[in-house]
């Protein structure tokens, strides 16, 4: 046992790093956050990384039952709503879906669905004859740390471009919604009367992405609709798509449900067709290589 | 509706309804059937489902069809296109007598093959349902499905990986990075399959433009996917895109299917569009199936069945169109639907058995969200166990983790483990090219080599990096 441990204390950094096979690729990483040119043991994670990968899971386990903060985002509409006068300027409306808590939310997806009773009775004086072009509705989904992050930030991207392209544009009163999943937005967007419904909802917490917000755009929201019927756009965070790009796509895909009166796989999404033109990068470092060139198709 | 099934059991009588009743409930436990409402109630009466389900002649599933042959076209699709003279083999036992006859020594890859295209979905699904994880692995190892494009899928002692370098922005130099990092791992013979960040033709043309650039400037045998909806690959083609492989979600009700956006028509006008291209060089199967326990529940359109079940009908799907792969995606849909590695284990196992005794090129996605009370230590289980099981592929991903799907897959160093462990092999054609390449020293036994390989050596000079940065 002595000997052993001495072992260990004399083996000098350079040996103990030499049991580690390091990839020169991992240079690469400036291109992608994926866990590209982690290195090997033998053929096997090193210890290092394997930790990593545990306190990164950790992390992604806790913002599953991390609880939506709905004081905050009111504060935040609130001061969204003053910078745009023209539409809406009604409270946000807090609302509740028939999972009562997270345990249940998480093993009843038809819960999280619909709307409970409270939430159908306090829509009821927002419902309007004339429909709103557009419906805005928030939830927690699997990640409240996504809303708390990039939904309110979303909608100063989008609103601005929604008020310049849409004629006499209406939008409802804006929803918050505790353990929401997409469908909810249906019974929202029925009970309001809105000719569509834009969902921003916290994605399920990846490794690396704890924060990731998805949009789903449902024309004429009634219960019932399957997913098909719905355009979605993913992914939306700072370190992903950003608001922006978001807010286009957006754009495109209303305009289009507008044009075509329906959402989901009738609608194409084109949207980026314009930002890839613009692109500088069309070819990969990984066609540029100098060493070996036979076999190029000639692009 | 068909029979009701009774069971004496002491003073108590059991009753199921009718098969799909039955069949649900002699099913092991998992969250999804409890949200369907359609689970056993007790440990007994899943017991005494199986004792009865064991009973069931395998005619039975003939004539009394789970899903009406009026409403919905898979179900016509078993019925119509089910091989007598195949079935005659075993047409006279029951489902208990299958699982033996399955087992027996007498039974060999040979006479699976010949059986295979006799039966059902339903009569699969049954007997897995009386089978212990060790039965699933025994038998699904004795089938044998070869299938070909670039390269030779399937083969004996071979476990294949799908090098997945999804990026959450489609960015090209992203992907190009993980696919570099998985080539140099020795990943990618089953095929290079992108998940774009967003359904778009524009992209999905762009991101098989890319795939098909590395493939030939490396002469790779190998086969690229985009996995965006069937229609948006159709147009791709239309449009001259470099197609290999046709993807596609299926799932195992008429319903489920049209809630994903097609049919089987649509998917025989994809084939067909595909086979129209003649890309591949070894062989023709030109489509790439996914599924999952859990989507036709999800969907709304399960007409009353356990998830299981609808997940071997979407293998009926499958087996029509002749797919060069089929991937069971297991730990992705949630804990609604399996709630812990325990039950994903054993939907994988069952996912891969039926899917290979109806004659399908199986892989398995073995995975979880970070919402499913799962870990690492699941997936090196469920990993070790399909190698054993003769997996005909998994996935391959940097360090596991799926930076735009935001689950976590098994890795570039988990496929190594799994074949250097059981002593498996890539597809020859793509063992041959990693040793070409000094990508590895001996592939046969998952040696790396220790040097960089020199054909690769281009893409880090200091100049092609830092031209194409941002």
């Amino acid at each position: 046992m002595v000997e052993v441990t001495n072992m260990l204390i004399v083996d000098d950094e350079q040996a103990a790093d030499s049991l580690i096979t390091h990839n020169p690729w991992r240079q690469l990483r400036q291109f992608t956050a994926a866990r590209i040119g982690i290195g090997r043991a033998g053929v096997s994670t090193p210890t290092r990384e394997t930790l990593e990968f545990q306190l990164a899971h950790a992390q992604a386990r806790d913002a599953v039952h991390t609880e939506l903060d709905i004081e905050t985002l009111q504060q935040q509409l609130n001061q969204l709503q003053q910078e745009f006068p023209q539409i809406n300027s009604q409270q946000s409306l807090v609302l509740h879906s028939k999972a009562i808590d997270r345990v249940t939310y998480l093993q009843r997806p038809d819960y999280g669905r619909q709307l409970d009773e409270a939430g159908f009775a306090s829509l009821k004086p927002h419902y309007t004859n004339t429909p709103y072009d557009l419906a805005l509705v928030i939830a927690d989904g699997l990640s409240a740390k996504a809303i708390h992050q990039n939904a309110v930030k979303f909608i100063a991207s989008l609103l601005p471009l929604l008020l310049k392209e849409i004629p006499d544009f209406s939008l409802a009163p804006i929803s918050l919604v505790n353990q929401g999943r997409v469908a909810i937005g249906d019974d929202i967007g029925e009970a309001l009367n809105t000719r569509a419904v834009l969902m921003l909802i916290g994605e399920r917490p990846g490794l690396s992405s704890p924060d990731s917000l998805g949009l789903y755009l449902t024309w004429s929201p009634k219960r019932g609709l399957t997913d098909d019927k719905r355009n979605c756009i993913s992914n939306v965070r700072l370190a992903g798509l950003s608001y922006a790009a978001a807010a286009h796509k957006c754009l495109y895909l209303l305009s289009e449900a507008r044009r075509l009166q329906c959402s989901g796989v009738a609608i194409k999404d084109r949207s980026t067709e314009k930002i890839i033109d613009s692109s500088a990068v069309q070819t990969s470092f990984l066609l540029d290589n100098n060493v070996d060139r036979k076999g190029v198709n000639g692009k | 509706m068909g029979q009701s099934y009774r069971y004496q059991l002491g003073s108590k009588t059991y009753q199921f309804a009718n098969l799909a009743d039955l069949m649900a409930k002699a099913s092991p436990a998992r969250s999804g059937d409890r949200l369907a409402g359609v689970i056993a109630e007790t440990a007994e009466q899943r017991a005494v489902a199986q004792l009865l389900l064991a009973e069931v002649p395998l005619k039975t599933f003939l004539n009394e069809t789970l899903v009406p042959y009026e409403e919905d076209e898979i179900t016509r699709l078993i019925i119509d296109e089910h091989d007598v003279q195949a079935f005659s083999t075993i047409s006279h036992l029951t489902v208990g007598d299958f699982r033996n006859w399955l087992l027996t020594d007498a039974t060999d890859t040979e006479k699976l093959n010949q059986v295979s295209p006799g039966v059902t979905p339903e009569m699969a699904a049954a007997v897995s349902k009386i089978m212990r994880n060790q039965d699933l692995i025994l038998v699904a190892q004795k089938c044998r499905v070869v299938t070909s494009f670039r390269n030779t899928i399937g083969l004996p002692k071979r476990l294949s990986t799908r090098l997945q370098p999804n990026h959450p922005t489609d960015d090209v130099n992203g992907i190009a990075a993980s696919m570099l990092d998985g080539l140099l791992y020795g990943s990618g013979d089953a095929v290079i399959g992108i998940n774009p960040a967003t359904d778009n033709v524009t992209q999905a043309t762009r991101l098989m433009c890319l795939m098909d650039e590395v493939i030939s400037l490396y002469e790779i045998p190998t086969q690229s996917c985009v996995l965006t909806h069937v229609t948006n690959t159709l147009e791709c083609i239309e449009n001259g895109a470099p197609v290999d492989l046709v993807f596609q979600s299926i799932g195992g009700t008429e319903k489920t299917n049209s809630s994903f956006g097609f049919n089987l028509a649509i998917l025989a006008e994809a084939q067909q569009a595909a086979l129209s291209l003649n890309r591949g060089t070894v062989g023709q199967n030109v489509m790439y199936f996914e599924t999952g326990q859990g989507s036709s529940l999800s969907a709304n359109a399960h007409h009353g069945l356990d998830q299981q079940t609808c997940e071997a009908r979407a293998y009926a799907v499958a087996r029509k169109f002749k797919p060069l792969l089929v991937n069971t995606v297991v730990g992705f849909i949630g804990p609604e639907y399996l709630f812990d590695g325990k039950e994903i284990i054993r939907a994988g196992l069952e996912d891969h058995f039926c899917g290979k005794l109806l004659g399908l090129p199986m892989g398995c996605d073995v995975c979880y969200t970070n919402h499913a009370e799962a870990d690492q230590n699941d997936m090196d289980n469920l990993l070790t166990l399909l190698g054993t099981a003769g997996c005909s592929f998994v996935m391959g991903i940097p360090g596991s983790d799926d930076i735009m799907l935001n689950y976590q897959t098994t890795s570039f160093h988990d496929a190594l483990y799994a074949r250097r462990v059981l002593g498996l092999g890539a597809a020859p054609e793509f063992e041959a090219w990693l040793e070409k390449m000094q990508i590895m020293s001996n592939a046969g036994m998952a040696c790396l080599s220790n040097h960089f390989p020199p054909a690769f050596a281009g893409t880090l000079s200091h100049s092609a990096v830092k031209h194409y940065h941002g």
